[in-house]
């Protein structure tokens, strides 16, 4: 395994940065209850991610370090209004489900960390690899989210209809207890394939 | 009245951390001790407060008052940074005994979502002032009060035998899922 399918890898299973590190949860809990919502808010932070480290790997060195939070807090910021333009011109529907949302990606901790520890000491490749596998690891937690709360709660996928009409919808699913108990036991499952090692 | 419903309603039935998840970094990280998660709670109502009162005249009078509504999510992000380092420097100067105790929490907050989410759910919904400020102050008691109750659980599960792959963030989750649904059974004191 060559370094740069390394570093992938690692950001989507072994540093996941939902089960592993348990980031980025306010994302991850909101708006799971719809698969489509859970592809659009991957695909975003996918974006402002790989953009954002690329930038900050490249000019990384040029920026003071006492400033540099309130630096990378603009370029995430700047990034992510372009999403949320992209978003309301071209999907009104999917724009307003998200809702706040999608503003809240700047202060989602998975991205200025990922900055803060590993772009700003890494060449521009490494930094848009290692910021594809990570993104890549949080779009596959919010899908496998969505994918239990949507079946459970609407009896759907995709809104299409999947367990038939005589499926009792579990409303609490789509509610705010049921990202709570789907990510606690998502964590449990993903803890029991690989135990943290006790450092 | 209006102005009661809007604060119970944050505080309670639409509690930010448990019915919106803002705030779960702090909710999950800080909630171990009583006493750190009461002065965060502390803290980042202090500070939702004044986001609230400050980013509804830049919202109102700068970026609706020159038509630059996309700056919104830039400006908010900057208003908070600077308002958190400001608290820090007025605190450390003047009282120097706050300081102390809210100290290593501070810093912690410009990052807290629950303080952009709200922010953004004020424009959102189109408060005026008072009702801004007065949600503000709601949303920062209510977090507090969802740090505290967790703290309090999270002290009582520490004495027993959870199983290994649910220890800590597991057993937690599971925890603040079924806060959650209590926290359902408050739905219907206000009216929608």
């Amino acid at each position: 395994m060559n370094n740069t399918t390394e570093i992938f890898v690692n950001g989507l299973w072994r540093d996941n940065p939902v089960f592993r590190q348990i980031l980025g949860l306010c994302i991850t809990l909101a708006i799971t209850n719809r698969v489509v919502n859970g592809v659009t808010m991957g695909v975003a932070v996918f974006f402002v991610l790989v953009a954002s480290s690329f930038i900050v790997s490249v000019i990384g060195e040029y920026v003071p370090r006492r400033v540099r939070i309130p630096v990378y807090m603009l370029i995430i910021a700047t990034f992510v209004t372009l999403v949320y333009m992209f978003l309301r011109a071209y999907f009104t529907g999917l724009s307003q489900a998200l809702g706040a949302y999608v503003g809240l990606i700047i202060t989602n901790c998975i991205i200025l960390g990922r900055l803060e520890s590993f772009s700003s000491e890494n060449g521009p490749w490494e930094s848009v690899v290692d910021a594809a596998g990570i993104s890549a690891g949080f779009a596959a937690a919010l899908i496998a989210m969505s994918v239990v709360r949507e079946l459970l709660g609407f009896g759907t996928l995709f809104g299409i209809n999947v367990l038939g009409s005589g499926w009792t919808p579990w409303v609490s699913m789509i509610l705010a207890p049921g990202g709570f108990l789907v990510l606690g036991l998502l964590v449990w499952i993903e803890r029991s394939i690989s135990p943290v090692e006790e450092g | 009245m209006e102005l009661f419903f809007i604060f119970v309603a944050i505080v309670l039935t639409q509690n930010f951390v448990l019915h919106y998840f803002l705030g779960i970094c702090p909710f999950l990280g800080v909630s171990d001790e009583m006493e750190a998660a009461f002065g965060m709670g502390i803290a980042t109502t202090f500070v939702m407060t004044l986001t609230a009162i400050i980013t509804w005249n830049i919202n109102n009078f700068i970026l609706e008052g020159f038509g630059v509504e996309f700056l919104e999510y830039v400006s908010f992000i900057l208003v908070i940074a600077s308002l958190v380092q400001l608290v820090e420097m007025f605190l450390k100067k003047y009282v120097p005994e706050l300081y102390q105790t809210l100290g290593i929490y501070l810093p912690l907050i410009t990052t807290n979502c629950a303080v952009m989410g709200l922010a953004l759910f004020m424009v959102l919904r189109d408060y005026n002032f008072v009702q801004s400020a007065i949600f503000g102050f709601g949303a920062g008691v209510g977090f507090t009060l969802a740090l505290i109750i967790m703290a309090g659980i999270r002290s009582e599960l520490m004495e027993d035998a959870i199983p290994e792959p649910f220890r800590g963030t597991g057993i937690t989750l599971l925890t603040a899922g079924l806060l959650a649904l209590a926290f359902m059974g408050f739905s219907g004191l206000v009216p929608v």
